[in-house]
């Protein structure tokens, strides 16, 4: 049923032949992972020795202890783990939101935006105002601004929403306004915490293959925060999985189940399984 | 598990949006409204006439001389018979005019000062309580005060509606700001806003409502310092509903004052009605709204 091979695979055809490759780099069709214009095949992200302390003295937090990750362009990475295990950390200092206490974060210069679990668009403005804020702040000139942010709702099929209010759409629709946003800021890195954690399992269902496309359209590269093991095997290259304070990366599951993949199929099952019982190992480990 | 699906996926998702959305509203709004307005006037009919009965039953007990505790049917022909002569519209014309002119003057100097204190920490940490102080005093007490430094004038009738109002202005905007959601803060720096493209497009729209309280507070004041600033400070040959008020009591007219007393309570609803419904468009554009309650 699938092909298995080394090092960069081929576009995804119609019809559904897939690729996979058990060794490095992606399994999703990648003009991406060939490079995609920007920094001559140098990761999109890295993280080296990288420790965050929250606080001081006997308060102070160790969130996240001697991390070492590097994704590749293009490249879907999920983390999972227990509470404690620093995810959001990573995330706020892969944004620069936060800088770390030790160890260092490059991006190479690459555009990062972060989405929510929460869709946080601004209440006062409709969605396609809440789109094209973004891109005004990006510096996008007038004229263009109106037919982008059509393009973009389009992009996440929410074309002939643009005028609700934020209030007006369900908790699906927002989230896809907000990636919509995300997207108008024109990232390369798109960094994920738990955004589909509130919504039910049919819409999450749906929005990751939104999400899908989205990426391999775009040729984005996705760190992707989740509790959900199923969800994790379902969206990402490569699963981290972190131990509780401190965070540490305890194991990395890569996933070699071709694309598309579907959240109740045996093999993201047994994905699934796989880090459940890491996850299970590492809680036990917390009994004191 | 086939995966030949490929073109349900964008069916469901936008069957899925149609379903969450519900049936959408039509265009039998203009009826919903007036139906809506209609449902929201018996009660207050109810009420008026309900406080009407009460001093009619006061008024027939003959617990004071009918001369000092007129009656309905005194006092509203007595409001009837005033409400054709232009001296009253004078009298509102002039108090309408003071009242929105402090209005706005402590508008700009409680805003001015709000996103002040707002931003710069070691001038909230000086004068924060000292608004909350000023916004608690009873503004009567600053007349004499007023009236020594300014002389009987307008001036001196501005002065307390400024100090009336501009604290509760400041502390709405303030308290707005405190109150930006720390997520859309989060949001809006993800997207590059700073600095005063922070402000003008998170940090004030996200303070409007509470801000739009704070100017519904700060306008009762206004309006109660004015009142009692327009029967302390007389100024000789304007004619204001205060100077009306004054010269009933001089005179012992008590049906008289009584009508000039409900001129100054219509006209407050009046105007608080106006921020309240700037309030519920707010708030409803926002989805904050609860259930339509008639005002």
């Amino acid at each position: 049923m699938s092909v298995t091979q080394r090092g960069f695979t081929a576009p995804r055809a119609p019809g559904g032949v897939r690729s996979v490759e058990q060794s490095s780099g992606s399994s999703r069709p990648s003009a991406r992972a060939a490079g995609a214009g920007s920094a001559a095949g140098g990761p999109a992200i890295e993280l080296t020795g990288v420790s965050k302390v929250y606080g001081k003295g006997r308060t102070s937090l160790l969130a996240l202890d001697n991390v070492s990750l590097s994704v590749a362009e293009g490249e879907f990475v999920c983390l999972i783990g227990a509470s404690g295990c620093g995810k959001s950390t990573m995330l706020s200092l892969v944004a620069g939101l936060d800088t770390p206490t030790s160890g260092q974060v490059c991006t190479g210069g690459r555009r990062v935006t972060l989405i929510f679990q929460e869709p946080a668009l601004f209440p006062w403005l409709t969605a396609a105002r809440n789109v094209e804020l973004a891109l005004r702040t990006r510096g996008v000139p007038k004229q263009q601004r109106r037919s982008r942010t059509a393009e973009l709702l389009e992009a996440v099929h929410l074309d002939g929403f643009g005028g609700k209010r934020p209030h007006e759409l369900s908790g699906g629709m927002r989230q896809r306004v907000a990636m919509a946003r995300a997207l108008a800021q024109d990232a390369d890195v798109l960094l994920m915490d738990e955004p589909f954690g509130a919504l039910d399992a049919m819409t999450r269902d749906l929005l990751h293959e939104e999400l899908d496309r989205i990426c391999t359209e775009r040729a984005l590269t996705v760190l992707f925060v989740t509790h959900n093991v199923r969800e994790a095997g379902r969206l990402g290259d490569r699963v981290i999985v972190l131990s509780s304070r401190p965070g540490r990366v305890i194991e990395e599951v890569k996933v070699g189940v071709p694309h598309p993949r579907r959240i109740d199929s045996p093999e993201i099952a047994e994905v699934g399984a796989h880090l459940t019982s890491l996850l299970r190992e590492e809680m036990a480990s917390h009994v004191r | 598990m086939s995966a030949e699906t490929t073109s349900t996926p964008v069916a469901s998702l936008a069957g899925l949006d149609n379903l969450e959305l519900g049936p959408q509203p039509g265009r039998e709004f203009l009826r919903g409204n007036s139906a809506k307005l209609l449902g929201g006037l018996w009660p207050k009919v109810l009420a008026i006439v309900i406080v009407l009965g009460i001093w009619e039953l006061v008024y027939l007990s003959n617990y004071k001389p009918h001369d000092i505790f007129p009656g309905p049917a005194t006092v509203l022909p007595n409001l009837w018979h005033q409400a054709q002569h232009y001296q009253l519209w004078q009298a509102i014309g002039t108090t309408l005019r003071r009242a929105v002119l402090g209005f706005a003057l402590a508008l700009v100097i409680g805003s001015v000062i709000g996103a002040l204190v707002s931003r710069i920490k070691p001038l909230r940490a000086a004068i924060g309580s000292l608004i909350t102080g000023l916004q608690t005093m009873p503004s009567i007490a600053w007349f004499p005060f007023a009236i020594i430094f300014f002389g009987l004038n307008n001036s001196a009738i501005m002065f307390v509606i400024v100090l009336g109002a501009a604290p509760s202005i400041a502390n709405g905007l303030i308290a707005g700001v405190d109150y930006t959601p720390p997520l859309l803060l989060r949001a809006g720096k993800t997207m590059g806003l700073r600095g005063i493209a922070l402000y003008r497009h998170l940090i004030l729209p996200a303070s409007l409502p509470t801000f739009v309280a704070g100017l519904k507070q700060g306008w009762a004041f206004a309006w109660r310092s004015l009142m009692a600033g327009e029967l302390l400070v007389i100024i000789a040959g304007s004619s204001s509903i205060g100077v009306l008020l004054s010269n009933d009591q001089n005179q012992a007219d008590m049906a008289s004052a009584m009508s000039i007393m409900i001129v100054i309570l219509v006209l407050g609803i009046a105007v608080d009605a106006l921020f309240g419904g700037l309030d519920r468009t707010i708030r409803r554009r926002r989805g904050l709204a609860g259930p339509a309650v008639g005002t």
